[in-house]
């Protein structure tokens, strides 16, 4: 069955169009690589699917139901969750703290509760806590369970960003470019971490410009350029189409 | 972190032996004052400091407390608790109709939205002289509580102390609770919240309607305290004040928010030499903590000794 299914998905900004008539399908439990050079339409896409962008034309269906138009909360409630590019961590809390904020749907948030320090509610607070504290460990920042996110390294709070996503036990994960800027080391954890998510049957939308990464992680790939697809297919289908290598070549030179 | 909450204690501890050390009716005023302070100031912190959004009109919602236990005993005979209830209904009736307009503001605009909607009920008030004896204002008929009626310094401080006790601790409660993390949250990244659940709209009128009605309700202790409101308590003047005690003390701060208001609620009478200055003073004590000490006080203080943990 199609966890995702996006038709005719448009964007324009004034005259540009950022994203135009983008239509794919993401099967249950794969990991879907979307690629194209810088300026292709990517993150736009990402923010018109997680309801951050309103789309001009078209439609996305979440497990064959339509969610176009919704609010990312209402999103989140549906089973989306999503790390960004640009790096979205509050830095006002500690690192634990932001975790546990990704499973916010999950506890009791009611105001009157919290502020008369119910029993149930603590309860839920602390199972919250250890679930964040096991998520932490799970993308590897162990050594980072007392730390204030503000004093974390860079990569370590793209990993913090993975965590807090899973908090919100998503049926699909949209991760933005989660190597970008991290050594091959660290980017190889990454790459570990994606196929570990993907394993335990969280379907996985990924962007990223790390192309032996997405060659190898990936069930199937979308590449787009100047916000139109331009194909779709496996790994080695993508990796043999001229059009493909003319658009990277191109935007290179 | 999980706090076990010793301030709570250590607070409880200074409150309980405050009274005998006291030595009259004079220094009871004053930290009847400072609590009053103290405690506004705390719902305050929850907008400014924990959810990032500034209001410079919140002496409005204090104004429209005091005035609804002025009024309603004095010209319709209401109970003075009925009163009070329903000014802390009104105002936090008039928080949620106009927050949602005024949270799709921010930064600048927010400010100046709040601004003017304080300064339209201080307008009010002074305006509708019927009611409110305008500028000159109007006396308040004392507060019974289970049909004892308080009176004096020293029994307003048996009700202020533990009120204040008990909002810090619901102030910590709900601060590290999945609410105040929703608002922390907010405050640090707004799309990274709405992408995890968080309704960041909602928690925005949420937290603006809750120090509302909290500043109205002290609004309306204030009032029967005193025994005589004008129009001054809601104006532009007294939310500046209470901002800069959330400045001053330390915004995202529990215990920031008490000490600020106890040193800023300390300092005009420390400055009663300058009389008429007092407003300069605050406006420079505002500038040079923002300046030197832009976190506050007490988060200051709590960095430079954590670092020796
Ligand atoms: N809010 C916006 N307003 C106007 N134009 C925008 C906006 N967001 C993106 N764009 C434009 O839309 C196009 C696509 O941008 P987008 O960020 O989606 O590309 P991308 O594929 O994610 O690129 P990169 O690989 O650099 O992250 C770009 O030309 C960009 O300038
Ligand atoms: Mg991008």
């Amino acid at each position: 069955m199609a966890r995702l299914e996006v038709r005719n998905l448009t964007k324009a900004f004034g005259g540009v169009l950022a994203v135009e008539d983008v239509s794919f399908t993401v099967e249950t439990g794969i990991v879907y690589s979307v690629i194209g050079p810088n300026g292709a339409g990517k993150t736009t896409l990402f923010n018109l699917i997680t309801g951050l962008l309103a789309p001009s034309v078209g439609e996305v269906r979440l497990d064959d139901q339509v969610v176009t138009g919704l609010a990312p909360h209402q999103l989140a409630a549906k089973g989306m969750a999503r790390t960004f590019q640009n790096l979205q961590i509050c830095m006002n809390m500690t690192a634990v703290e932001n975790v546990m904020v990704g499973g916010h749907l999950s506890v009791d948030r009611n105001l009157f509760r919290s502020m008369l320090h119910f029993p149930s509610l603590r309860r839920a607070d602390v199972v919250l806590r250890d679930r964040a504290t096991e998520l932490m460990a799970y993308v590897g920042l162990d050594a980072y369970l007392q730390s204030e996110a503000s004093a974390m390294p860079y990569g370590a709070l793209k990993r913090l960003e993975i965590a807090r996503a899973l908090a919100a036990k998503p049926r699909i994960l949209f991760l933005d470019e989660p190597a970008a800027g991290l050594n091959p080391r660290e980017t190889a954890e990454i790459d570990r971490l994606i196929r570990k998510i993907a394993d335990g049957g969280v379907t996985v939308v990924l962007v990223e410009h790390d192309m032996k990464m997405v060659m190898n992680i990936s069930d199937r790939i979308l590449v787009l350029n100047s916000g139109k697809k331009l194909t779709e297919g496996s790994a080695s289908e993508v990796r043999g189409n001229p059009d493909v290598i003319a658009a990277y070549l191109g935007k290179a030179a | 972190m999980r706090r076990p909450h010793p301030g709570l204690l250590v607070l409880g501890a200074i409150l309980l032996v405050l009274p005998l050390l006291l030595p009259n009716a004079f220094y009871f005023d004053i930290v009847n004052r400072m609590a009053i302070n103290a405690i506004v100031v705390l719902g305050l912190n929850l907008l400014i400091g924990f959810a990032g959004q500034i209001s410079l009109g919140h002496a409005g919602f204090f104004g429209i407390g005091a005035y609804a236990s002025a009024i309603l005993p004095t010209h319709y005979g209401w109970p003075p608790v009925a009163a009070m209830g329903a000014g802390a209904a009104g105002a936090a009736l008039l928080a949620s109709v106009i927050a949602p307009p005024i949270f799709r503001l921010s930064g600048h605009y927010l400010a100046m939205a709040t601004l003017g909607l304080g300064v339209v009920i201080s307008i009010v008030l002074k305006n509708e002289t019927a009611f409110t004896g305008g500028p000159d204002g109007m006396p308040v008929p004392p507060l019974s509580l289970f049909g004892l009626e308080i009176f004096g310094e020293r029994q307003w401080y048996g009700l202020f102390a533990p009120v204040l006790l008990f909002s810090v601790w619901a102030c910590q409660n709900l601060i590290d609770s999945p609410f105040g993390r929703a608002l922390r949250a907010l405050h640090g990244s707004e799309v990274a919240s709405q992408v995890v659940g968080v309704d960041v709209a909602r928690y925005k009128v949420a937290v603006f309607v809750l120090s509302a009605f909290i500043a109205s309700i002290m609004g309306s202790l204030t009032a029967h305290y005193v025994g005589f409101v004008t129009p001054n308590v809601a104006d532009f003047l007294h939310s500046i004040e209470l901002v800069t005690m959330v400045v001053v003390g330390g915004m995202a701060s529990v215990y920031g928010s008490v000490v600020g208001a106890v040193l800023l609620t300390a300092l005009p009478q420390a400055l009663a030499t300058f009389e008429g200055w007092e407003t300069v003073v605050f406006g420079a004590v505002l500038m040079l903590s923002m300046i030197f000490m832009p976190k506050g006080l007490v988060p200051t203080l709590a960095a430079r000794l954590g670092k020796g943990r």
